[in-house]
């Protein structure tokens, strides 16, 4: 590989200054983790397996074993980028190839449900819960966090329908498919690139999603990775070596999941459609 | 495969509150190639899709036959289509493409695999079948879609601009073999078009629509030699009719600043003189300047000024016509069309 040009150096120098903090921050993340002591980014003391201690123990302290929490988390997040796939894509569909009354007034709606900060709505969501019964359960967490991310991916699908070749699904109308047909088999499957981002970002951002399950879930047989993690965080006593372990074991799964899907993340857009 | 007839009664629709089609009645014969002929927005795809029942209609009944179909859904008429895009799967293969409809029927095995190597070898694409639609040229790709149009064997056939995308030189091909397939298999065809030649050249009648509503419907040589009004007169036709706007008095038309004898007529007052560019020709009495002259290569398109109006005249390579020249113009009454100040034929 040819030497870059001067100025492409600069830039890709500041790059790599303005990721250091991050990369530092990682790295102290994974020592700490490791190591009994760390001074700076160098380990100080021998390895400390006792950090890992909370993967095999059952309960301790009102927590749930890591496994649960860990279950409960994958239950959820997969749940949440199910549902949202299934409804989202099925709603922007409506919204792009069908006509009805009110579309463009629903399709600003949505938008506008997409700026309410979910935080803003907790206290109406914790008395819609209780009514119906959904209140400390996964279920209910499911459905809000659902909902929250709809209006983006919504949006997200509407687009890649809005370039679905319209002939295609008329031809398709004429060759004896029903409209329901035409939606499974003709138009779902030339916006797979787009189900597999929305997919994605529904996933993660349910992973990382933490107000929800801590406000909404009581009963530590719930909890999930995020609300578990934070469990450790208490006011008189902070173990970072264990901390740090447990951020790590909540981050692992998801960088496992991006090593194994990497090569169909990185072809989201390579799918498109050929005349 | 025999073809039905087709019948459409007092049809139109809306969208909105903006009128794509006002109440048209029309009917195809069992057997015939029709064209509807216009600009684009003038209402003629979107009859093709209340045939097809993709778009219901707002108003009107669709007959194939004797039976009712406007109520119906697509996959109920019988029809087969082809689309200006073709519309081929992109990720089958063009047998699959070509399977597709009689799949959908739940058809045996044996029989799709029959049916599918007989209608492509029809068309010529037996040997391509393998290959996905992006893998092969725009003409094959145009017969494919022809050909799962065909497999089911429709009663109906629509082609929506079916050869707009094609290279020129393939376009003239397809153009001769759609014509004689449509011919030997009898099936009812539809063709909608935005090209003149197409619509002459394939068609038994042709349709010409305009604003939402039909202006004439007739065979070829009937559109060529008899326009119904100024607008079929100056739509059809290459290159177009000239047509110009004048006073009709008893057996001379007037424009600004010339005139000419015409056929007596009753009429008196504003109207139009139509006269075709191959009709008019050196060596009368009206006096013209020659603007410039354009070699189509048999012949010359010549533009002349009369009076304040200008003219087209076709002429033989031959001919001289120099810029700025005067030259005698004769306008054979015989061959001029006339036109009411509404535009309506009047002889």
């Amino acid at each position: 590989m040819p030497l870059l040009p001067v100025r492409w150096r600069w830039l890709v120098a500041s790059g790599f200054l303005l990721c250091a903090p991050i990369v530092a921050g990682m790295a102290w993340l994974v020592l700490t983790a490791l190591f009994d002591r760390v001074h700076g980014l160098v380990p100080a003391g021998p390895l400390a397996p006792e950090n890992w201690a909370f993967v095999g123990s059952p309960s301790v302290g009102g927590r749930p074993p890591a496994v649960v929490a860990l279950l409960n988390s994958v239950l959820f997040s997969f749940a949440v980028a199910a549902v949202a796939i299934v409804v989202a894509s099925m709603a922007a569909y409506a919204i792009s190839c069908l006509h009805f009354p009110g579309r463009s007034l629903y399709l600003a709606v949505v938008l506008v449900l997409h700026a309410f900060p979910a935080v803003s709505l907790l206290i109406a969501i914790f008395y819609i819960l209780r009514v119906l019964g959904l209140f400390d359960t996964l279920v209910g967490v499911i459905l809000v966090k659902t909902a929250l991310e709809l209006p983006l991916g919504i949006w997200l699908m509407k687009g890649f329908f809005d370039f679905l070749s319209w002939e295609m699904e008329m031809a398709a109308l004429v060759d004896g498919m029903s409209r329901w047909g035409v939606f499974w088999k003709v138009a779902l499957p030339m916006v797979r690139p787009g189900l597999l981002a929305l997919g994605t970002f529904a996933l993660l951002s349910a992973w990382g999603e933490f107000i929800l399950p801590f406000t909404l879930i009581v009963s530590s047989r719930s909890w999930t990775l995020a609300t578990y993690l934070q469990s450790f965080l208490t006011e008189a006593f902070t173990d970072f070596g264990m901390v740090a372990a447990v951020g790590l074991f909540y981050a692992l799964p998801v960088l496992v999941l991006f090593g194994l899907g990497q090569r169909y993340l990185l072809n989201l857009y390579g799918g498109g459609v050929k005349g | 495969m025999r073809g039905i007839e087709v019948r459409l009664e007092g049809l139109s629709k809306h969208f909105g509150r903006v009128v794509a089609l006002r109440s048209l009645d029309l009917e195809v014969r069992a057997g015939e190639m029709v064209a509807f002929l216009g600009p684009s927005g003038c209402g003629k795809t979107t009859t093709l899709l209340l045939v097809a029942g993709i778009y219901r209609p707002t108003t009107g009944a669709i007959y194939f036959g004797d039976r009712r179909v406007d109520g119906l859904h697509p996959r109920d008429r019988d029809v087969g289509m082809v689309f200006q895009s073709y519309a081929l799967y992109p990720h089958l293969t063009l047998f699959e493409n070509i399977a597709f409809p009689l799949r959908l029927k739940r058809r045996p095995e044996a029989e799709v695999r029959a049916k599918v190597s007989q209608t492509a070898e029809l068309l010529g694409i037996g040997h391509v079948l393998d290959r996905r639609p992006g893998q092969v040229s725009g003409g094959q790709q145009q017969r494919a879609a022809l050909a799962r149009a065909l497999v089911k064997e429709p009663q109906v056939l629509l082609l929506d601009e079916p050869l707009s995308n094609l290279d020129a030189q393939v376009r003239l091909q397809a153009r001769a073999e759609i014509r004689r397939l449509q011919r030997d298999l009898g099936v009812t065809t539809i063709l909608v078009t935005h090209d003149q030649a197409e619509a002459l050249a394939m068609a038994d009648r042709v349709a010409v629509f305009s604003t939402g509503e039909v202006q004439q419907y007739a065979t070829p040589l009937e559109l060529y030699q008899r326009p119904q009004n100024t607008f079929v007169a100056g739509f059809v036709g290459h290159p177009p009719m000239n047509v110009v706007r004048g006073r009709l008095e008893d057996g001379t038309f007037e424009a600004d600043g010339w005139r000419c004898r015409v056929p007596r007529l009753s009429y008196r007052g504003e109207g139009y003189l139509g006269v075709r560019p191959e009709d008019l020709r050196v060596g009368g009495e009206v006096e013209a300047r020659v603007l410039v002259a354009e070699t189509l290569g048999r012949e010359q398109l010549v533009t002349v000024r009369v009076g304040a109006t200008e003219l087209k005249l076709l002429a033989a390579q031959a001919d001289g016509f120099a810029a700025d020249s005067v030259v005698k113009l004769d306008i054979p009454p015989d061959r001029v069309h006339l036109f009411d100040a509404a535009g309506r034929r009047i002889g």
